[in-house]
């Protein structure tokens, strides 16, 4: 089991509201990403929730049990963390049964369940050896080790990939969600990433300044942002936004309109290409339209627009309408 | 652009290393000769460099004239029981200065830093009566517990850095992993700060060794140690200097050669946290 509530929670440094008071479910077995620009409070949230702070007021509860007051240790959470936290001095090995010591397993179970998590992380031959000897992906690997063999009731993930380079970063989102998938072990995870948001969630909390914008799955978010701000944060390249007479025709204080949802060709808009990027599967391009400002195209394929062509634009999609506080309409 | 370092300019600066070095050398060189001469040679104007004499009677005399191996013993329980009882201490200070500080930590470590400032003397009078009153004047104990709160702060400060080092995620993941306070500081943090706490203990230990000015007021003849050892053989009618060399060396002896074998530990320890 790993269902958690938080109730009313927020948590101040001194006169500093970090987290005003947020209200959340997240079920058993749920895939959560907590989202957000730096700085807004995710990861002081899922700290909360691991225990590693203490929340200034509200209630955390974890499997219908009070977890607010209850040290890390007594949450049955298990967490990864951006900089891996391994212990240097010991081996792959202790360092995966270093939780199972704690909750004073016999040995040979320890050694039974460290050998099974090396085998699902392809450890096996890498036991023996410190984290000094191992890449930037296996420490990362034995991190996840050391969490997955307590069985805990949920997974704490904190940016566990940004230390990570590209490529390496790709192949462990894919191996964290399979994991999942396979576990089916409740995780909450935080990036300022929205693609692994995207690629990975079940359910995606995005956060502003402390409080809780919007939460849903992520086409959810994608296809009926909340406000403003979960529009230009969810979809890469961001959400063009347009004030002016222009919002005012589908009556509206801002449209927004995502760059995919965008043709070149016939259109009433016109401008002047500025940056032009094409990796052959996708074009990117900044069209500076007259009245409108710079807008985002994102076409299919190879488009033949180079820096300085004049072209029209078309939209093609869905307008999102939001009023002068910036709520969707 | 790196400097360039004509052979010129590193023979001069290797010359005034060995200048330096032999000066400082030179009172211990002074001292460990002055020891192998006789009473004579010792005093004798102009001072002689090598004697024509060379004995080692003022070993032999030093060592009939006194207890050696018992002083030997008191310094070695008094300068390692008064490090490891500070480590003791100071290990769980300076986890919690390090890793929770108050708002009042970098005070407190002010301020703990500036009893090092005060002269020992202005603390005499309260401390030797404390100690007459508590039995603990002339004994092990007594002395073991005076170094340990003197050289506190030291050991205090040194751990600090080197636990300020260690990254609190670490210690995060300790208590994540269901470590308790206990197991965080014996399972993890220590085995991490190692080189750092044993910087710290041979530090100490040479400090606690080499302390003269309590050892002496605090003691009388049980619980004396070398330092109060070579005190003894100034005597109030004049000073044997040969034998007061001899006494001396005799004194320093062990603790040179632990220095000598543990001096990239030391240097490692005392340079720590200068670069990152």
């Amino acid at each position: 089991m790993g269902k958690i509530q938080l109730r009313a929670v927020r948590k101040s440094f001194g006169d500093v509201h970090v987290i005003p008071g947020i209200d959340l479910d997240i079920e058993d077995g749920e895939f959560v990403v907590f989202v957000g620009p730096s700085g807004c409070g995710k990861s002081t949230l899922l700290r909360l929730i691991a225990g590693l702070e203490d929340t200034t007021s509200g209630t955390i509860d974890i499997d219908g049990k009070d977890a607010t007051n209850l040290p890390p240790a007594k949450r049955g959470l298990a967490m990864v963390f951006q900089s891996y936290a391994l212990y240097p001095h010991m081996t792959v090995r202790k360092n995966i049964a270093f939780p199972l010591k704690m909750a004073g397993m016999d040995q040979a179970e320890q050694d039974r369940r460290v050998e099974r998590a090396a085998k699902v992380l392809n450890l096996a031959s890498y036991l023996d050896r410190r984290p000094g000897q191992l890449s930037g992906g296996q420490r990362q690997r034995v991190a996840i080790g050391r969490a997955i063999v307590r069985e805990p009731a949920a997974f704490l993930f904190d940016e566990p990939l940004s230390n990570l380079d590209a490529a390496l970063r790709v192949g462990m989102r894919q191996e964290i969600s399979e994991l999942h998938q396979s576990l089916k072990t409740t995780m909450i995870y935080v990036t300022h990433d929205q693609v692994e948001a995207m690629t990975m969630a079940d359910k995606i909390v995005v956060l502003h300044a402390g409080r809780i914008e919007q939460v849903g799955s992520p086409l959810e978010l994608y296809r009926n942002p909340r406000n403003i701000f979960v529009a230009g944060f969810i979809g890469s390249p961001k959400m063009n936004f347009i004030e002016g007479p222009e919002a005012e025709k589908h009556g509206a204080y801002t449209i927004g309109i995502r760059p995919e949802h965008i043709t070149v060709g016939d259109g009433p808009w016109e401008g002047t290409v500025g940056l032009s990027e094409h990796l052959g599967s996708d074009s990117f391009i900044k069209v500076n339209v007259e009245g409108l400002g710079v807008i985002n195209v994102r076409g299919t394929g190879e488009l033949d627009v180079h820096h300085g062509d004049r072209i029209r634009l078309a939209p093609a999609g869905k307008i999102h309408r939001f009023d002068k506080e910036g709520l969707a309409l | 652009m790196a400097r360039a370092v004509t052979p010129q300019r590193k023979a001069v600066t290797t010359l005034a290393a060995w200048t330096v070095a032999l000066l400082i050398f030179f009172p211990v060189l002074w001292m460990v000769l002055t020891s192998f001469k006789t009473e004579a040679s010792a005093v004798a104007m102009p001072p002689q460099f090598l004697s024509a004499d060379w004995t080692t009677a003022n070993y032999a005399e030093v060592w009939a004239r006194s207890d050696y191996p018992r002083f030997f013993l008191n310094s070695v329980i008094i300068s390692l029981g008064s490090t490891l009882l500070g480590l003791a201490v100071a290990i769980p200070a300076a986890w919690a200065m390090a890793f929770v500080p108050g708002k009042r930590t970098k005070d407190l470590l002010m301020w703990m830093l500036s009893t090092k400032m005060m002269p020992a003397v202005a603390v005499m009078i309260p401390l030797y009566l404390v100690f007459q009153r508590l039995g603990l004047f002339d004994t092990r104990i007594g002395l073991v517990m005076a170094l340990m709160l003197m050289n506190l702060p030291i050991i205090i400060w040194m751990l600090y850095t080197y636990f300020k080092e260690i990254p609190a995620e670490i210690l995060e993941a300790a208590r994540m992993d269901g470590a308790s306070l206990w197991n965080e500081i014996v399972h993890v943090l220590t085995p991490m700060a190692i080189p750092g706490i044993a910087s710290t203990l041979l530090l100490n230990v040479i400090l606690a060794w080499n302390e003269a000015f309590w050892t002496i007021t605090l003691t009388t003849t049980k619980a004396a140690p070398l330092s109060a050892f070579i005190a003894s053989f100034s005597a109030p009618q004049g000073l044997f200097y040969a034998k007061l060399s001899a006494a001396s060396t005799m004194a320093i002896a062990p603790i040179l050669i632990l220095g000598w074998f543990s001096q990239k530990q030391l240097v490692r320890g005392l340079t720590f946290g200068a670069v990152k």
